[in-house]
């Protein structure tokens, strides 16, 4: 596979409209983006400028009104609520500000879940999820309860929830938000060191400028369009 | 994934476990009930049966008095039966193979210290084989005793155990009445009782001396007859009403003054009533589950508001449709079959109390268990089913969204 001549993720002239009519909104007016495998994008703009729409099209939880999504060449647009459930399941992984992790179960049991709705057996759901919470620096909380469990390590769980699958792309949507500047960093870090190490692309919508650092392009959005598309340097890398 | 939503469904289930208890109470008194009420019903008819077979089998029972007032009634002011209308019946109704005339009253019998209140019967040697008694020891009537009268009785073996105690007691003499009696025989104790009343409480006397001494007339109360295999009980009837309507020289307008009653056919009026008691109180069990089931619904519905954030993780996570469906599916069939469990343990432990304070047998019908089971599983599945789709259809988006 050619990375630079099937970008990764692809939206061609993509709107998504909310009401009809006179109250016709446009969260997403006619955005175009391609993400090539391995970037770690951070994704910007005040609230209402249409970054949320984008990023739950982008994770197969919504479809967009208009225009096209292609996922690793593939128009995905049209697929139905199953269909992108399984895009979801086998090549995305989520992290969310809150951490959404389930209560009253294991940070182990949480990391597992994506593997049983991949029907993977027990054994080595077990050992995959083991080694995931090793590369979040976790081993050793593996039988913790979310409420036993500070909230950058909750995220850590969260993060090794969404990488255990080894999917293509990672969505973080806010994934400091919750946190304080120390954790937050060191949340930054560890998926820096993932998007190197592991060839992991990263989608990450924030509104803090220090956390957007981390990544190498950043997306703004103002008023459901794209106002700006930057590569740069990676900070502190 | 069945057997991953079986585990899930199984700790959700455990997690909560005094909710769960409550949501399931509804099933537990709806199976429950179904099952003590068969199991008790069941026992109940099985015990009418086997009263009725102890009576013998092809057993027609003639009565004085018009038909319709049940057994014995109308009998005081109507035409007594005699020793000959047995032999006619005998002689004419060519089906018949054996009567038996007998009278019954209750005497005050003593034997030393002890006395005893019992049913006295006077009858003939036909008696013992018609009705199906045998003897433990001694002999029945002889037809000499018979023909003068002889003051002798056989015993049920629970009237020798009131008067004389355990053991034979042939030889021994008891006073019946204003009478002395020997005894010379003592029936096997038989395990039915008939209707309620003990078999095993009777003294039997030759009908001449019961005649004699005791009733003062000779009237005889009743005529049992067994006829053939293979005749109908209503051909069997026709003949003998006929047979009586002459002898009782009845005209064409003039109805019955006596009454063939057929035991099978008491038997089954009887099973009938329990049959039909059973349903009624089965139809109301069943209204309790329907109700336990829309319990198991409210709480699931509850649930599923509850846990929608993990609904939306779930799906995040690549869950589809039907994986949710079927995780809350599964959930409120554990749920439903836990309570039919729990009702099944519950019912057979009540049937079995019900059993021994009537005082009749405990028998469990492993049917009516195994539809319980399949019922409650049914249950679960019904009312499961739409909150589980309620479930399965939220949008992701918003189900994340929701605190």
């Amino acid at each position: 596979m050619t990375a630079a001549a099937t970008p990764m993720l692809e939206l061609r002239h993509l709107s998504k409209i909310y009401g009809v009519d006179e109250a016709k909104v446009y969260a997403l007016n006619d955005v175009n983006l391609s993400v090539q495998k391995g970037e770690f994008i951070a994704v910007m703009g005040p609230s209402g400028s249409g970054k949320s729409s984008a990023m739950n099209i982008l994770g197969c939880l919504d479809t967009p009104t208009s225009g096209q999504y292609l996922l690793f060449g593939t128009d995905v647009t049209g697929l139905d609520r199953d269909q992108r459930a399984l895009l979801r399941r086998h090549f995305l992984g989520f992290i969310f500000q809150g951490f959404n992790l389930l209560a009253r179960t294991t940070a182990l049991e949480n990391v597992e879940l994506p593997l049983i709705y991949q029907g993977i057996p027990a054994e080595e759901r077990r050992e995959r999820s083991m080694d995931a919470l090793i590369k979040v620096g976790l081993q050793g909380r593996a039988d913790h309860r979310p409420s036993e469990l500070s909230g950058g390590q909750q995220q850590r769980v969260a993060i090794a929830r969404a990488i255990v699958t080894k999917p293509g792309l990672i969505l973080a949507d806010e994934p400091t938000g919750n946190l304080d500047s120390a954790r937050g960093r060191e949340i930054m870090e560890l998926l820096v060191q993932l998007n190197r190490e592991e060839g992991l692309s990263v989608l990450m919508v924030t509104h803090e400028p220090d956390m957007a650092d981390y990544a190498n392009r950043i997306v703004t959005f103002v008023d459901g369009k794209i106002q700006s598309d930057k590569v740069r340097d990676r900070h502190a890398a | 994934m069945l057997l991953e939503a079986l585990r899930l469904a199984l700790s959700t289930v455990f997690r909560n476990k005094l909710r769960s208890f409550l949501t399931v109470l509804g099933i537990v008194i709806g199976v429950a009930s179904v099952i003590a009420m068969v199991t008790v019903g069941q026992g109940s008819t099985a015990q009418v049966q086997s009263d009725v077979a102890s009576l013998g089998s092809n057993l027609l029972m003639i009565r004085p008095g018009a038909p319709g007032r049940g057994p014995g009634g109308g009998s005081n002011d109507a035409t007594p039966l005699t020793l000959a209308d047995m032999q006619a019946l005998l002689r004419y109704v060519p089906d018949i193979v054996a009567a038996t005339p007998s009278s019954s009253r209750s005497q005050t019998v003593v034997f030393g210290e002890m006395n005893h209140t019992v049913q006295v019967t006077g009858t003939d040697d036909a008696y013992f084989g018609i009705r199906g008694w045998t003897l433990d020891f001694g002999r029945i009537f002889s037809d000499g005793e018979m023909r003068i009268g002889t003051p002798v009785c056989v015993l049920g073996t629970t009237t020798s155990v009131a008067l004389i105690g355990e053991g034979n007691p042939v030889g021994t003499t008891i006073r019946v009445g204003k009478i002395s009696c020997e005894v010379i025989g003592l029936l096997a104790k038989r395990e039915a009782s008939t209707f309620g009343q003990d078999d095993n409480d009777i003294i039997v006397m030759p009908l001449k001396a019961f005649q004699r001494r005791i009733s003062g007339n000779k009237n005889v109360q009743s005529i049992s007859v067994t006829f053939r295999d293979g005749a109908k009980a209503e051909d069997v009837t026709t003949q003998i009403q006929s047979l009586m309507r002459e002898r009782r020289k009845l005209t064409g307008d003039q109805s019955d003054d006596f009454n063939v009653f057929d035991m099978k056919q008491i038997s089954s009026v009887l099973t009938g009533i329990t049959g039909v008691l059973t349903g009624l109180l089965s139809a109301v069990a069943a209204i309790s589950l329907l109700v336990g089931g829309i319990g198991i619904m409210n709480i699931m519905l509850v649930s599923v508001t509850e846990r929608t954030r993990e609904i939306g993780i779930r799906m995040a996570v690549g869950a589809t449709e039907s994986q949710v469906l079927m995780q809350f599916l599964v959930e409120a069939i554990v749920l439903s079959l836990i309570g039919g469990i729990l009702g099944i343990l519950l019912g057979l432990g009540l049937g079995a109390l019900g059993s021994y304070a009537l005082n009749i047998g405990f028998l469990p019908d492993y049917r009516i268990v195994v539809a319980s089971f399949i019922f409650s599983a049914v249950v679960g599945v019904v009312f499961g089913y739409f909150p589980a789709r309620r479930a399965a259809r939220l949008d992701p988006i918003e189900a994340l969204r929701h605190q």
